[in-house]
């Protein structure tokens, strides 16, 4: 801990910006999401949650200035990198994203060589962070995930026979399957049924028919919200009607279009954020955010609300100044990161120097067209 | 009882695979080139009954029909303006041609409708046919899906054996060049083709969706490869042969992922294309050609 203090002055010293520290900070954050694609709930989500955060604190009038700039990458790594060479071009000293995991690798990779610091609200795969020091995570990770998730299921009696459909042609589906199955073993929770599926997959009959002839009571879907609606459809079909538990992937299958939300009714979800919370941070936030954009935020718009502040907070530690370059405040905010503990909209959190946060996870379940928490 | 579940899923998935094949079979058939756009057009017809449904309020039948006629001016206009130019060159400049147009399709879809998927309403609300107290439940969709397999079956032999158009399009598919000097309109025939075959696909783009409701610019690509497997499967050129080894082939896929792995299940498929062509390389019901010397 010494050390990193030291580091820290160090810097400041070196960048001469210790003397800046009390005046005027302007702060150009660079956010890179899917806003069109299958994965578009997820980045206008987290675009929105960070835009509310930087014009909160903005007009808060306590000196800092939070300009946010704004890259679409489709839920593509190709054009996640275009998206981040622009909005490096247009100035961004860090990086609010990317929202989801197969493109925030691969935008990883090339922040992590030009030292450009990243805290991505919701891309959870330990691969995300893995080898890199520049890249810290706001949502849970995917093995704690999977292992929570079997936590909740053991602890509240959920299930006793489980079955688990994962999209085996994905990282993030993949990562949390295996640390459930770790996780429920070590429970002593029964898995009878295993299938797979990819992102090709039209027919998800036979998946719903094995968990069903297997007898599963409970059907674990670490996937995104589309396959998952094909799932609850063929399970309809099926009349198979088991307990659905998803993870933060589920999030989003309420405002899919077209998609009969009586069919999501009784599905769990583990989420770290409850919008119908009666806290007042998490009022005024779900007020907010309804005014601008007329729907009830979801876990990925609070997750990037907690990482604008989280940014603020870092980068007030670090003494980072309006001009300066993000290659040159990359390893300030890495220190600062380990040292800041910030309260926020998905709970109190702490990061390690791994690039993981510590923050307690909620189960939800969806009644009557909306999420609750489940202990109530 | 769960074997016949499977069964009953294999035969429902096949019969979709089965209606797109016909598609590629006629096109195939008659103009012989490899329409790759095909599932594509079925997207956009399917995108069309969609928006027609469910933002223009018409109902279930008028949308349809929109879509066929869509759908057909749409394959036409493809036709002309990408095909008949390059009626005299080689068969794969026209191969890489459609496949080109397959991503003019999707991505054009893409800029219209966006990328967010949409859930497509099934127009076929009649309960679904339980079985055995409920072990086996039937599909709606799957009935009506076979029944407009074989209607169009029927239909299509009888039109290209009957009429005289059809007739023009035997000619057409045995000798183009005799075909033309025997006074037949060969641009107009393989027009009317593609006609056909793009009013065929937003039929099969409506029972696509209404089975397996996930619509997105991509939706046709897949199973259209899979439906172009199983055209080649069962005999390309041959209508009876779309349908057969459509069927066949989505009962290899279901049974295959039921009973081996669900890993597994696209390999297997394949698997078992290559092993069919092998032993029987013009398909199951293709015609074998003897090449004249």
């Amino acid at each position: 801990m010494k050390k990193i203090t030291a580091l820290v002055l160090a810097l400041c010293l070196v960048l001469g910006i210790g003397a800046a520290m009390a005046e005027d900070l302007t702060l150009t954050i660079g956010h890179i999401g899917p806003q069109t694609g299958p994965a578009a709930v997820y980045g206008l989500a987290t675009y929105r949650g960070a835009k509310i955060a930087a014009d909160e604190i903005t007009a808060a009038d306590n000196g800092i200035t939070v300009v946010l700039l704004n890259e679409d990458d489709t839920h593509d790594a190709e054009k996640a990198k275009n998206a981040y060479n622009s909005i490096m071009e247009q100035g961004a000293q860090m990086i609010v994203g990317t929202t989801t995991t197969a493109p925030c690798i691969a935008v990883g990779a090339l922040a992590y060589e030009e030292r450009v610091f990243m805290l991505t609200p919701s891309a959870s795969s330990t691969d995300v962070t893995a080898d890199k020091d520049n890249v810290y995570q706001v949502c849970f990770t995917d093995p704690n995930q999977g292992s929570a998730s079997a936590a909740v299921i053991k602890e509240k009696a959920l299930g006793t026979k489980i079955a688990v459909i994962y999209n085996n042609a994905d990282a993030y589906s993949t990562g949390i399957y295996q640390t459930f199955v770790q996780k429920a073993d070590e429970l002593g929770l029964e898995i009878v049924s295993t299938t797979t599926f990819t992102d090709e997959t039209t027919d998800f009959s036979v998946q719903v028919a094995d968990a069903k002839n297997n007898g599963a009571d409970l059907v674990f879907l670490p996937i995104y919200y589309t396959p998952a609606s094909q799932i609850l459809i063929a399970a309809k079909s099926q009349n198979y009607a088991p307990t659905f538990f998803g993870v933060d992937g589920m999030d989003g299958i309420l405002t899919l279009e077209g998609f009969d939300t009586s069919l999501a009714e009784g599905v769990m979800l583990l989420t770290p954020f409850v919008a119908d919370a009666k806290d007042e941070m998490t009022v005024k936030f779900v007020e907010e955010y309804k005014k601008l954009y007329d729907e009830v935020p979801n876990q990925f718009a609070a997750d990037a609300y907690d990482c604008v502040y989280a940014l603020v907070e870092a980068a007030k530690k670090a003494g980072v100044t309006s001009d300066a370059a993000a290659e040159d405040i990359c390893d300030a905010m890495i220190a600062a990161m380990q040292e800041i503990q910030v309260t926020g909209l998905t709970g109190t959190m702490t990061w390690s120097a791994n690039g993981e946060v510590d923050k307690v996870p909620t189960a939800m379940v969806i009644k009557d067209g909306a999420y609750v928490g489940l202990g109530n | 009882m769960i074997f016949l579940s499977n069964l009953v899923n294999g035969i429902s998935l096949g019969s979709i695979y089965a209606i797109i094949a016909l598609g590629y079979t006629m096109v195939y058939g008659i103009a012989k080139m490899l329409n790759f756009a095909h599932g594509d057009v079925i997207m956009v017809g399917a995108y069309i009954i969609f928006c027609g449904a469910q933002y223009w309020g018409l109902p279930a039948p008028v949308a349809v029909l929109l879509a066929m006629l869509v759908c057909t001016v749409l394959g036409m206009t493809i036709e002309k303006l990408a095909y008949k130019p390059l009626r005299q060159a080689t068969g794969l400049a026209v191969l890489i041609t459609a496949i080109g147009m397959s991503y003019l399709l999707q991505n054009t879809a893409l800029l219209i409708w966006g990328a967010n998927p949409k859930v497509f309403p099934s127009p076929f609300s009649t309960d679904a046919l339980h079985l055995f107290g409920g072990e086996l439940v039937i599909k709606p969709e799957t009935l009506i899906t076979i029944l407009a397999n074989v209607v169009i079956m029927i239909a299509l032999s009888l039109f290209i054996s009957r009429t005289k158009m059809g007739k023009a399009m035997r000619c057409v598919s045995e000798d183009r060049g005799a075909a033309e000097l025997m006074g037949i309109n060969v641009n107009r025939t393989i027009s009317v083709t593609f006609a056909i075959g793009s009013a065929l696909a937003a039929i099969a783009g409506l029972l696509l969706c209404s089975s397996y409701p996930m619509l997105q610019p991509t939706t046709g690509s897949m199973p259209g490869i899979k439906a172009f497997t199983a055209a080649v499967f069962g005999g390309i050129g041959s209508i009876p042969g779309a349908m057969l080894g459509g069927v066949l082939l989505g009962i290899i896929e279901i049974l295959g992922k039921a009973y081996i792995s669900t890993e597994l299940g696209d390999a297997i498929v394949f698997a078992v294309l290559i092993v069919v062509l092998l032993v029987r390389p013009t398909g199951l019901l293709g015609k074998p050609v003897r090449e004249k010397v």
